[in-house]
């Protein structure tokens, strides 16, 4: 995974609560077997009309916007199906920063395993984001290692958990890093599986 | 020792390493996996050459994308075939044991885990999908998971993972008389909300719980997800065992009465502590129905459609307002005046043979609105098979139902069961997203009595009342 240091550039903002991930990426686009060039169907049902041409009002399809880094949106961002397609999509679009009052738990782990900064702001930095991305001439700068937002008379500090943040910052890949446990997850295996558990499949 | 959890215990016992900040290695006893969400962890373990740790703790399906009729002709949307062959060609590589899908197991794979005693109380339990919170009701800590950690338990049997909080729901009172287990769920996600559980896994208890059968448990632990909870659980007891009892994949003879002895140490002590707890009289509850586009958007039957100005919160408001434009519907209306033009019986919520009894029940000599295009789609092919041997699938058919065969179908619509722009349904599945079931379609979730009564009205109707 590439390492995630600092990001700066335009923000997006959808302002709605619960954004799902059927609406982040809708279900047509699951059938693939790769993991690329989800960009195109990223909220799809709002950025195209039913004959596929951009409804032009639509945040990501408007100048500068198109071209956003950053997403900010309300509570409860990701709600919904597992689907890791979301942050693939994200991603493929040049989403690098999510920002919400809230996250779905599983949107929220999967955002880091594909080098997507998920951050949790109060509600009142929420705003201040939002109001600044109205100008389409403001950039934001969100550094992952001092943990800082910043802009346009923007100072934010941010929380992440620690060990999130290093895997991010060294582009780290979990399984690499839990590979590195072989032994103990052999010990585990050893003493504590109970022999019931196996099952024994008759196909 | 410390006053334990059902959580507490499931989670200590699966502890393989700690680490500083709080994170745990868990390790994993029960994988599912299907087509959509599988082939790209595979292309990875292939791409750095690793393998399946443990294949037989894995169980493969395909069940999103298949079609629901004309199964013998083959899957004819390329993509989809492409999806399922992905498959069967990634299982026969690593060994993965696989119910292909002309196999009388096939199904949905929240069905078939249980249905096979894949699914065991005291297990850890993945698949990628988010209502893998199903197989909570044998008191199986089970969750979604994304592609990347399918990788990750594919290729190390375990996930890296921080403790989820406790939250016990506690049920007090008695039913009213034709209220089910999915009015119950639909009612407590209106009441805390679709974010109400994030960071936490479910506790049910209560008289309502016990007397609850393994089906009804099953759907009210399915939709848990839907109040952003990342699990539910309910402690296992005698019904639990006599569900597993002789089913395939459970463990058999003296391996049976070790597992039932450990099993029944699993329910939370008495004195244990949770990090929030809510009391829900359930002699309130009527039989639910949501209007908006968020499982959260719910009522009672007997109710109207909300005015978006007495939300207080500015937000909600907004977003009521998009759900009703959406839904096509205005403040005021009432709920048992809505006309609908699809009935959809299925998904791992209601698609289970207990489901299709009741909603035949319903339906026995009557015909469905002719206005109204119904179906039933079976959660697996046993569903279908014991639905067919006690003649419910005659009772369908005569009334006017289609009878398919099993998988996901128009719960999320990949395949071509889908709805039609501005096209109403009534919908026994968990999620009423924008587009959920094709786009511009409108879905209300309710129980599969319910949906048999709209069925048979052409409109949302007060199924005691038929
Ligand atoms: S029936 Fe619906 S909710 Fe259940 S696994 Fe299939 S798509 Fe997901």
């Amino acid at each position: 995974m590439e390492k995630f240091t600092k990001v700066s550039g335009i923000v997006a903002s959808i302002e709605l609560s619960n954004v799902d991930t059927d609406m982040i990426i809708p279900k047509q686009f699951l059938k693939t077997i790769k993991r690329s060039g989800l960009g195109k169907g990223l909220f799809y049902e709002m950025r195209f009309d039913e004959k596929g041409s951009e409804i032009k009002d639509f945040i990501l399809n408007k100048e500068p916007y198109n071209r956003s880094k950053i997403l900010v949106s309300l509570e409860n961002f990701g709600c919904g199906s597992s689907r890791e397609h979301a942050p693939w999509a994200l991603v493929d679009f040049g989403i690098k920063v999510v920002l919400a009052k809230s996250f779905a738990d599983i949107f929220y782990n999967n955002c880091f395993k594909n080098g997507i900064l998920p951050i949790k702001l109060s509600e009142n930095n929420l705003l201040t984001v939002i109001n600044h991305s109205k100008n389409p001439k403001n950039n934001l700068n969100v550094d992952l290692q001092s943990q800082i937002i910043s802009g346009e008379n923007i100072h934010i500090n941010f929380e992440i958990d620690s060990y999130k943040k290093l895997c991010l910052l060294n582009g780290w890949d979990d399984i690499d890093l839990t590979l590195k446990n072989e032994k103990s997850i052999l010990d585990f295996e050893n003493t504590n599986l109970k022999k019931w558990l196996k099952p024994q499949h008759q196909l | 020792m410390k006053p334990q959890t059902i959580f507490d215990k499931i989670w200590s016992n699966h502890i393989v390493n700690e680490n500083s900040s709080g994170e745990s290695i868990i390790y994993i006893d029960r994988h599912l996996i299907h087509e959509v969400t599988s082939p790209q962890a595979f292309e990875g373990l292939r791409n750095n050459k690793r393998k399946v740790r443990q294949p037989e703790m894995t169980l493969a399906v395909p069940d999103h994308n298949v079609p629901t009729t004309q199964r013998n002709q083959g899957i004819k949307d390329s993509e989809s075939k492409i999806q399922v062959e992905t498959l069967i060609k990634n299982c026969k590589e690593f060994g993965i044991p696989y119910f292909p899908i002309d196999d009388l197991r096939q199904g949905i794979v929240h069905i078939i885990g249980p249905e096979q005693g894949f699914t065991l109380p005291g297990t850890t339990l993945v698949c990628g999908d988010s209502h893998t919170s199903t197989h909570g009701a044998f008191g199986s800590l089970a969750f979604g998971i994304g592609t990347s950690e399918v990788e990750h338990v594919l290729s190390t049997q375990t996930l890296i993972l921080k403790p989820a909080k406790n939250f016990l729901i506690k049920f007090v009172g008695r039913l009213q008389k034709g209220i089910t287990a999915k009015d119950v769920i639909l009612d407590l996600i209106g009441k805390i909300g679709t974010a109400g559980g994030t960071g936490y896994v479910f506790e049910y208890v209560g008289e309502l719980i016990d007397n609850f059968s393994i089906e009804e448990r099953m759907t009210i632990c399915n939709m848990s997800i839907e109040a952003g909870a990342r699990a539910g659980l309910i402690g296992p007891d005698q019904k639990t065992f006599d569900y597993l009892e002789n089913r395939p994949l459970s463990p058999k003879g003296k391996d049976w009465e070790d597992a039932v002895k450990y099993w029944t140490t699993l329910r939370s002590d008495k004195d244990a502590r949770y990090d929030k707890v809510l009391e829900v009289d359930a002699s309130k509850i009527e039989p639910q129905v949501t209007w908006g586009t968020s499982p959260e958007d719910v009522a009672s039957i007997n109710s109207k459609v909300p005015d978006p100005n007495l939300f207080k919160n500015a937000e909600k408001k907004k977003s009521v307002e998009r759900a009703l434009n959406y839904m096509g519907l205005t403040p005021g209306q009432n709920l048992n005046d809505i006309d609908i033009d699809t009935v959809f019986i299925g998904s791992c919520t209601n698609g289970r043979i207990e489901d299709l009894r009741k909603a035949a029940k319903i339906l026995i000599g009557k015909k469905i609105n002719p206005a109204v295009r119904a179906f039933v789609v079976p959660g697996s092919g046993l569903v279908k098979k014991q639905a067919e041997e006690e003649g419910l699938d005659k009772i369908f058919l005569a009334s006017g139902f289609e009878w398919r065969d099993p998988g996901c179908s128009m719960c999320l619509a990949m395949n071509s069961d889908k709805l039609e722009p501005n096209e109403r349904c009534a919908s026994t599945s968990n999620r009423n997203f924008e587009g959920r079931q094709g786009r511009g379609g409108r879905t209300h979730l309710l129980s599969p009595e319910m949906a048999a009564a709209a069925a048979i009205k052409g409109k949302l109707f007060d199924v005691r009342k038929i």
